[in-house]
């Protein structure tokens, strides 16, 4: 995988496939603190002590279809190569927690990538999940912009609008992509 | 945050679309379903579904569902995708990439031909 926004996008299927109702994904970018930690939470079925150690081994899987697994330990080597780590926090039946946080400035750390795609494909995909996206960064000065969206005000609105109309699509894709566009520092680092 | 007028527009599709009454939901009329486990992502899965609802946008194509699905066992045909219209047989398109994925919008959703040269045999 070669962007961070995939891998966010990876974790979040597990997220998907624990049969979580809510699904929250925070981006925090901070160049003063030469951070950026990535997240994903969710309240869905969980794991337990044994099952949490061993998601972070690439040879474990769930899934019947094929011996590896790999989504976790992926994102954990990217993190740990860039002065980083994973942290996990999981309990049967409350939810996980996954946070992977990366030296911003390591030469090695994977580009953070198109976030806006991730945010955007994941809330039309899973329309019954109730998601919540959020984006903040933290310049060099420290002052701080951020964009958070919570689909509950959206799909209030439209009912039983599907998301995937194209008048709608076009709406949230400009929403999420501006958003996001205008949190970018005001100068480059 | 969502910017109010995004809310206010879209209040107001909808209630164009129920003056036309032309966009009531429809399901399983015309479903797209992209494989997105970690082998599909690997491959490109989000460029596909992004193709994908760029057409959709573009085109002005209404009435379609798209949803993603996680590994289906086949990861070396990653990106995979899914059609069904209507009460016709699933199709299993392999290796769409940003460019096929447009190609089966066009051919097979728009007019109806599946593009056999990416049919996977199931």
């Amino acid at each position: 995988m070669r962007e961070i926004a995939l891998h966010l996008m990876d974790i979040a299927e597990n997220s998907v496939a624990a049969d979580s109702r809510n699904i929250r994904m925070d981006v925090l970018e901070d160049l003063q603190a030469d951070s950026l930690k990535v997240s994903v939470t969710d309240d869905g079925r969980g794991m337990d002590g044994e099952t949490a150690k061993r998601v972070l081994d690439p040879f474990y899987t769930t899934r019947t279809t094929r011996k590896v697994g790999l989504g976790i330990p992926l994102l954990k080597l990217a993190a740990e190569q860039s002065g980083g780590d994973l942290r996990l926090e999981t309990e049967t039946g409350k939810g996980t927690h996954i946070e992977a946080s990366f030296r911003h400035s390591h030469i090695d750390r994977m580009p953070l990538g198109d976030v806006s795609t991730t945010f955007l494909t994941l809330l039309i995909s899973y329309p019954h999940i109730h998601w919540v996206f959020k984006y903040r960064m933290t310049e060099k000065d420290g002052s701080t912009k951020s964009f958070e969206l919570d689909d509950e005000e959206i799909k209030s609105a439209l009912g039983d609008i599907p998301m995937t109309e194209p008048d709608v699509l076009k709406i949230l894709r400009g929403t999420i992509e501006e958003g996001i566009e205008a949190l970018a520092p005001q100068f480059e680092y | 945050m969502p910017a109010i007028k995004s809310l206010e527009e879209l209040k107001r599709v909808r209630e164009e679309a129920l003056a036309k009454k032309n966009m009531k939901a429809a399901p399983g009329q015309i479903q797209v379903i992209v494989a997105m486990g970690t082998c599909g992502i690997a491959a490109g899965a989000r460029d596909t579904m992004k193709s994908i609802l760029n057409f959709i946008e573009t085109e002005n194509l209404s009435g379609v569902t798209v949803t993603q699905t996680g590994c289906m066992g086949l990861c070396e045909q990653e990106p995979i995708v899914q059609v069904v219209v209507g009460d016709t047989a699933k199709v299993t398109y392999g290796k769409v990439n940003a460019e096929v994925a447009g190609q089966i919008m066009k051919q097979h959703i728009q007019h109806g031909t599946p593009l056999k040269d990416h049919v996977l045999p199931l």
